[in-house]
């Protein structure tokens, strides 16, 4: 299922992160899974929201570099083997995978991944 | 005031005549000027008599304005040296206005005028307005600073008697500049370059568009900016974008300006005498070398400035100018023989740095460069800020980005740099001259 990610670039100093994350809390919306690209001098911030418009619009007004990005949410099987058969699913299809992560919780009892794909059409044709 | 037009609509004013002298007439012009102005200051300056006795020049020694550079030079340190009216040449009964620098460097300096100072002035600035091509009927937004600073006031003097509409918004609060912009019909504005692109940024933020404005001309000028400084500014709005030149020193704005040609700025040499000498040595040098700019005022009253070491690097154009002007023209200045600094052995000049990053096409011109030494080993970290579309989500394009900076960089400067690609609005935004190097180096 494609759905929209919340992506903050933000550099790398103390407290920056929180003043992201008090700016969504200011908008009211909850945040359901958060992780962070980092390299040296900046972080991506990627986040999956319950109203992800909004917290893009509250981050914006912050001054924030922030932006919608379709993604992937995959439900897994919680059983061995099932992450690795969606990802031979996706390079039989020639899909790069650009990063992924876990929701926090499960949706319909089952494992989420968020999937990044550069090409996120056939991607979702792909996985549906 | 005499109403000295000829077309009311702004084709041509009676002070820009002297843009058109014979070379010959204007020569004789200068002789003059230069040798009463050589009398007043031996005579009435401490600090011009000792400097021109101790090389044994006599005011009756300047025969012609080819004598020029037998005179002494004036220093930036000469003037703070005699803080506050030692330089003055009349008494301050006679001077009717004072302006001072910002003193960023311990003292300020103070400059005065006297009344026919001020004629002169406004005169300067009336003919740098014309060749903007700006007239009596346009509404000028004057956004450089009111106050000590040359800027505001001397703008809004020459706007004024040239007849235009004057706007004297003043620098700061940008969100009211674009509603004045917007609401008075502006349509020409003066500012720092870096401000008026802080202008164009913010104006999305307040919901007006800058190509819908009647706005057609800026003038911009008191900091060094870039072609591609230009560029983005003619890209962005409708503007033509003209450089004006001036110090407060010698009058403040109004020393020299671009026409329509924007291709060099033609220094009103009638007033302000232009050379160009070697910034070592002091060796004057021929037109069309670069070198350090140096000028003599040739009708200041209270305060005659002989040969003023600018620290502005550039070259007098030999070649006349199509539009027709007579006045000499100086390539735009992007360079500062003291805004240098050296790295690892290598002189680098920040305009260097920014036209490297203009050349890429995600870059903003909002950045600023950190100098450090970390174990006797000099850095240099670059600070930009790019197009908000170009905060990509993914650090393998940033860091392409970031790699293709650094390599332009590389390919213009010479030296390797770090390159910090930043959040949006990181950059403090300045309303005056912005500040670009941070020199944090303890040596």
């Amino acid at each position: 299922m494609k759905i929209k990610q919340i992506s903050v670039f933000l550099e790398n100093t103390p407290g920056n992160l929180e003043k992201a994350c008090r700016a969504i809390a200011e908008a009211d919306v909850n945040l359901q899974t958060i992780t962070i690209a980092e390299t040296k001098d900046y972080g991506i911030v990627r986040a999956i929201v319950d109203n992800p418009e909004k917290a893009v619009d509250a981050l914006k007004e912050k001054g924030f570099s922030a932006k919608l990005v379709d993604v992937l949410a995959i439900e897994v099987d919680d059983t061995p083997g099932a992450l690795s058969s969606i990802l031979k699913k996706s390079s039989e299809n020639g899909l790069n995978i650009e990063y992924m992560y876990a929701m926090t919780r499960p949706i319909n009892d089952k494992p989420v991944m968020i999937m990044s794909f550069k090409d996120i059409d056939t991607a979702e044709r792909v996985f549906g | 005031m005499e109403q000295n037009w000829n077309d009311k609509n702004g084709k041509f004013h009676m002070a820009s005549a002297m843009d058109y002298l014979p070379r010959e007439q204007l020569r004789n012009i200068q002789t003059q000027r230069l040798r009463a102005m050589v009398e007043l200051a031996y005579e009435k300056v401490p600090l011009h008599r000792n400097r021109m006795d101790a090389l044994g020049v006599k005011p009756s020694d300047i025969k012609s304005i080819d004598d020029i550079s037998k005179l002494p030079f004036t220093q930036k340190s000469d003037l703070r040296d005699t803080y506050p009216y030692g330089m003055f040449a009349v008494d301050t009964s006679e001077v009717v206005r004072l302006h001072a620098s910002s003193g960023t460097t311990g003292k300020p300096i103070v400059v005065g005028y006297t009344e026919d100072d001020m004629e002169v002035w406004g005169d300067s600035i009336l003919r740098c307005l014309r060749m903007c091509s700006i007239a009596p009927k346009d509404f000028i937004q004057v956004c450089f600073g009111y106050g000590l600073f040359t800027g505001g006031l001397g703008l809004h003097g020459g706007a004024e008697k040239l007849g235009c509409t004057v706007i004297p918004a003043s620098g700061g609060n940008t969100e009211r500049q674009l509603m004045i912009m917007r609401d008075f019909g502006t349509t020409a504005i003066c500012c720092t370059p870096s401000y008026f692109i802080h202008m164009i940024e913010e104006s999305q933020k307040y919901g007006v568009d800058m190509k819908t404005l009647p706005l057609t001309r800026g003038v911009f000028g008191a900091e060094p900016w870039s072609e591609q400084m230009r560029m983005y500014m003619q890209k962005n709005t409708n503007i033509k974008a003209y450089d004006i030149y001036g110090l407060s020193e010698i009058t403040g704005p109004g020393v020299g300006c671009e026409c329509g040609e924007q291709n060099g700025l033609h220094i009103l040499e009638d007033y302000y005498y232009p050379e160009i000498v070697d910034p070592e040595t002091g060796v004057p040098l021929p037109d069309g070398e670069e070198g350090e700019l140096v000028l003599t005022t040739l009708s200041k009253r209270a305060m005659p400035i002989l040969r003023y070491r600018t620290h502005d690097i550039t070259s007098i154009m030999t070649e006349t100018c199509k539009c027709g002007r007579t006045l000499r023209r100086i390539r735009r200045i992007g360079r500062r023989s003291d805004d240098m600094f050296i790295i690892r052995g290598v002189n680098v000049f920040p305009s260097q740095i920014e036209v490297a990053l203009m050349r890429v096409e995600e870059c903003t011109p909002n950045y600023r460069i950190i100098l450090e030494r970390e174990k006797d080993l000099d850095t240099v970290t670059v600070e930009v800020e790019v197009g908000e579309q170009y905060y990509s989500d993914s650090v393998s394009e940033l860091d392409a980005l970031r790699k293709k900076i650094r390599t332009s960089i590389v390919n213009i400067v010479g030296i390797s740099v770090v390159v910090k690609i930043v959040e949006p609005n990181k950059i403090p935004r300045s309303e005056g001259k912005a500040k670009r190097v941070f020199d944090n180096r303890k040596i």
